[in-house]
């Protein structure tokens, strides 16, 4: 299969360098515009839940968090399957920029899961619980990920061998997704992506979009700036890069 | 204001699922930032012009 010839730019380190460059700042200004009236509209401005009461709230970070986790891990495991197929050693660089951010919201999750579950469902924790279950192996699955990097001295060959475990464990995303309603589980269906659109009061959905595109745009910021680390871990002394250096500093 | 802060009794569990989550977004930023910072200043110091990838390889018997 050929790619288009557009697509072959984002192989070029200091095209893809430059770019993240300009592109980082507006999104971290953009997510932490969106983050602080979109937790402020969460906390302070939208109403209390009826049923749960004041604790719902957690509800504009924890689905944020998990839906960026599993969000990470699928750009992970397409980045490395095309740095795998038509070796290209930028989509190695994205997969590896993604892993510790990826790993980091499902921690994130699961903790702040943990934290709802106790006051509503009685429990911070059931094991055998689908839901949970999986969304454990999903940080198990980057913690796999980066182990087996990091197990090999040679940056060509980690790509190559970690490549196949992210892309044979993406299958666990969709089981995430769908495990609330394939199987019993104390943790709720969708709210937001139903088929009969999101059931939830406009005046808490608001916040709750506003959240997720907060959580994204700062998901973005972080992994362009680690892509930018890592094409330069990958390209020491470089002369594009010093020219760069020095553009940059007059 | 205290009201606020008690969240009708949940407060504990508010507040701690917020910490953590700002405390996990703060770690990403700082980490990149940090990262990207070293890398830089590793690879534009003169040691680097030696290990550029353009020299071939030696391999040590």
């Amino acid at each position: 299969m050929k790619l288009p010839v557009w697509f072959h730019r984002f192989g070029s380190p200091p095209y893809v360098y430059g770019l993240a460059n300009a592109i980082a700042p507006w999104l971290g200004a953009f997510g932490l515009v969106l983050l602080g009236v979109g937790g402020y509209w969460g906390l302070v401005v939208a109403p209390t839940d009826f049923q749960q009461g004041e604790v719902y709230r957690i509800i504009y970070i924890h689905p944020q968090t998990a839906y960026i986790g599993m969000m990470a891990y699928s750009l992970m495991a397409v980045s490395a399957g095309i740095g795998f197929i038509w070796r290209i050693k930028i989509a190695h660089a994205v997969a590896v920029s993604a892993a510790p951010i990826g790993a980091s919201f499902t921690f994130c999750a699961l903790v702040t899961g943990a934290i709802w579950g106790r006051p509503t469902w009685g429990t911070y924790w059931e094991w055998g619980d689908p839901r949970l279950m999986f969304e454990l192996l999903l940080f198990f699955l980057f913690l796999g990920y980066l182990a087996l990097r990091a197990a090999f001295d040679d940056r060509d060959k980690a790509d190559r061998v970690s490549a196949v475990l992210a892309v044979v464990g993406v299958v666990n995303v969709p089981i995430i997704h769908y495990s609330v309603l394939w199987w019993n589980t104390l943790h709720q269906g969708p709210t937001v992506s139903r088929l009969d659109g999101p059931s939830m009061e406009t005046s808490m959905l608001i916040p709750f979009l506003m959240m997720v595109a907060a959580f994204t745009a700062i998901f973005y910021w972080v992994l362009l700036r680690r892509l930018q680390g890592e094409i330069v871990a990958r390209e020491p002394g470089a002369r594009w890069l010093r020219e760069f250096a020095r553009e940059s500093d007059s | 204001m205290s009201e606020f802060f008690s969240m009708d009794g949940d407060g504990s569990y508010v507040w701690a699922a917020y910490g953590i989550t700002l405390a996990v977004l703060i770690w990403n930023i700082w980490s990149a930032r940090a990262r990207l910072r070293r890398n830089l200043r590793d690879a534009l110091s003169d040691r680097a012009e030696d290990e550029s990838p353009r020299r071939p390889k030696v391999t040590q018997l």
